[in-house]
């Protein structure tokens, strides 16, 4: 196992045998959970970090108990105080996100908290405030501790929830000396991907034999290259397109990435999902034997 | 009209649903405003005519004239601009990161020296192009790359008010989502039926609450999960414009990049009155 690098995301430098996996996808809907749950159940002496903080869905597998609640404040927000303003305009000519009409109301979905217009409004009547963002939680589950959080809706900085999930799992995992980190990351290659992946140790990337998912995982490949993190590649309902599920473990050779596992299309999954059950522990078969194989691979 | 696609939980179709309403209709402009995975090109396949590079103004700062002040620090909001002030003999320095930057222009607005302008920093490319009578326009982030907000925004000011727009937008319930279904007259939600899809669901609901978007719901594989969706819309009183079954062939098709349209016409007419029913859905809302 390798050490962990410090990176500018926050997760601490610490040298030890606790391995971080992230599971990640590029196209979403692939299959990320499902895993991540199943994993939950076959890992030993882990923890989990549901780093999907926008559609957070883990917890409606593995029905947390909360034992923490936190409130999660980002960035800022412009508020002006009308009583004040004399109805120049200076903001609205700064401000770059088109956040306030031209009657001076700030559009607080629209506003990134930059603070051009407080510092250009003459009469200083644009006062920046705290942004309540988010909820984070430490809870406890059959399988071991999680950390999962909710993004306010319509709320930006979910990178930094990210990072704090993460940071509470790692610290977690440290202190109670636990071996695993199992990160259910969001999709996409953008700031809350990154932040799930950077430092990890392994990112398994889950795709489906679509064009759009052969697509999808070519590029969140690339990130994994360009932050240096080892990648394995899992192939989802390998049987609904065999030519391209061919095609994607002759392009992930080329590219010297293994394919761990070949899961087969199960009605089981979905039927797990509405029970709220792990795959693992609610089917059986040829989908369940893959995944405990690939857990077999990749534990060490 | 403008006509977004979203979904809260990734991959419940959002790129089926747009392409082959797109492919129902006459006169579309159809932007992807999936920067981060953008899909629809390999459904469209368009005839790309231009590309463009995507860049947001990031600041450059002049030494010969920096004295170092810190104001720039200090309105950087980002913590995109760290100073190190000059000792004794020694000069200071200024660095930018550029990859925490959001562009707002302060630091060069603010700077009592002028000492600070702006560069473009390249993060991501539009192009630009036609597939039949559809103009096609989506926009790729970089790799690496952070900020799909301002890429978004570049792809949407290409919006033409004279066509019927269709916005196939990201996963999640967060910036980027915002940024693509905001100003839409109404937003097609794609689901599917099970507790993953519904919890996703209510938390897009929210959004275009909060955003004041009317809007309705498609239930993909519908024939897979339980009967959650279509109970949750009718406590809520949320149209639901569509199902769609879970059948082997049209999963195929996608798989092979064909809109599923081209095969099964019977459908071409059912995308069709989602948009009859979107209009009235826009006038009831207006109420």
């Amino acid at each position: 196992m390798q050490t962990r690098h410090a990176v500018d995301s926050g997760i601490a430098l610490v040298e030890d045998t606790m391995k971080q996996i992230a599971i990640i996808s590029g196209k979403g809907g692939t299959g990320k959970t499902i895993l991540t749950a199943s994993l939950a159940v076959l890992a030993e002496n882990k923890v989990m970090a549901d780093c999907d903080v926008d559609a957070a869905d883990l917890h409606l597998i593995l029905h947390p108990d909360i034992r923490e609640h936190h409130e999660f404040r980002s960035g800022k927000i412009a508020v002006v105080k009308s009583w004040l303003c004399q109805g120049c305009g200076e903001c609205v000519t700064a401000c770059r996100f088109d956040a306030i009409s031209d009657n001076f109301m700030i559009d607080p979905i629209a506003c990134e908290g930059c603070g051009v217009c407080s510092h250009i409004c003459p009469s200083a009547a644009v006062c920046m405030e705290e942004n309540r963002s988010g909820e984070w939680f430490i809870s406890d589950t059959r399988y071991g501790p999680m950390v999962h959080a909710a993004l306010g809706v319509a709320e930006e900085n979910s990178g930094k929830l990210v990072t704090l999930v993460r940071q509470h799992a790692t610290r977690i995992a440290e202190d109670e000396r636990r071996d695993y980190v199992l990160i259910d990351g969001p999709p996409g290659i953008g700031c809350p991907v990154i932040a799930s992946l950077t430092g990890a140790d392994l990112a398994i990337i889950i795709t489906e034999p679509t064009l759009s998912g052969m697509h999808d995982l070519e590029r969140v490949a690339q990130v994994a290259r360009h932050f240096n993190i080892p990648a394995k590649v899992v192939v989802n309902k390998f049987d609904l397109n065999t030519t391209n599920t061919e095609r994607i473990k002759q392009t992930t050779k080329d590219k010297g990435i293994d394919v761990l596992a070949l899961l087969p299309f199960s009605e089981q999954v979905s039927r797990s999902i509405v029970r709220g059950v792990p795959l693992i522990e609610y089917g059986n078969g040829q989908i369940v034997k893959e995944i405990k194989m690939l857990w077999e691979k990749i534990k060490d | 009209m403008i006509i977004s696609i979203a979904s809260g939980k990734g991959g419940t179709g959002k790129t089926t649903v747009a392409v082959n309403l797109a492919l129902s209709l006459h006169n579309v402009q159809f932007l992807d405003c999936d920067v981060e995975e953008p899909n629809a090109h390999l459904f469209l396949k368009p005839e790309i005519h231009s590309q463009n590079i995507a860049t947001i103004p990031i600041p450059q700062v002049d030494e010969a004239l920096c004295d170092y002040c810190g104001k720039c620090r200090e309105i950087c909001a980002y913590n995109a601009i760290a100073i190190f002030p000059g000792k004794e003999n020694a000069r200071g320095s200024v660095l930018v990161f550029p990859h925490l930057c959001h562009g707002c222009g302060g630091c060069s607005l603010f700077c009592p020296r002028s000492a600070i302008s702006e560069i473009p920093r390249e993060i991501g490319i539009i192009e630009q192009g036609y597939s039949g009578d559809i103009e096609f326009i989506h926009g790729k982030l970089n790799i690496g790359e952070i900020m799909s907000p301002p890429l978004i925004r570049q792809v949407k000011a290409y919006t033409n008010p004279e066509k019927t727009v269709i916005i196939d937008s990201p996963p999640g319930t967060s910036c980027p989502v915002i940024g693509s279904v905001r100003g839409s007259d109404f937003c097609i939600l794609v689901t599917e039926p099970t507790p993953f899809g519904l919890y996703d669901m209510t938390l897009a609901v929210e959004v275009l609450e909060k955003l004041r978007i009317p809007f309705g719901v498609v239930i993909n594989r519908s024939t897979i999960g339980n009967r959650s969706i279509d109970e949750y819309c009718r406590i809520k009183n949320i149209p639901i414009l569509m199902h769609i079954p879970f059948e082997r062939e049209i999963a195929s098709l996608y798989s092979q990049g064909i809109p599923f349209v081209r095969e099964k016409n019977e459908y071409r007419k059912k995308f069709h009155d989602i948009v009859r029913l979107s209009e009235i859905q826009q006038m009831v809302y207006r109420k």
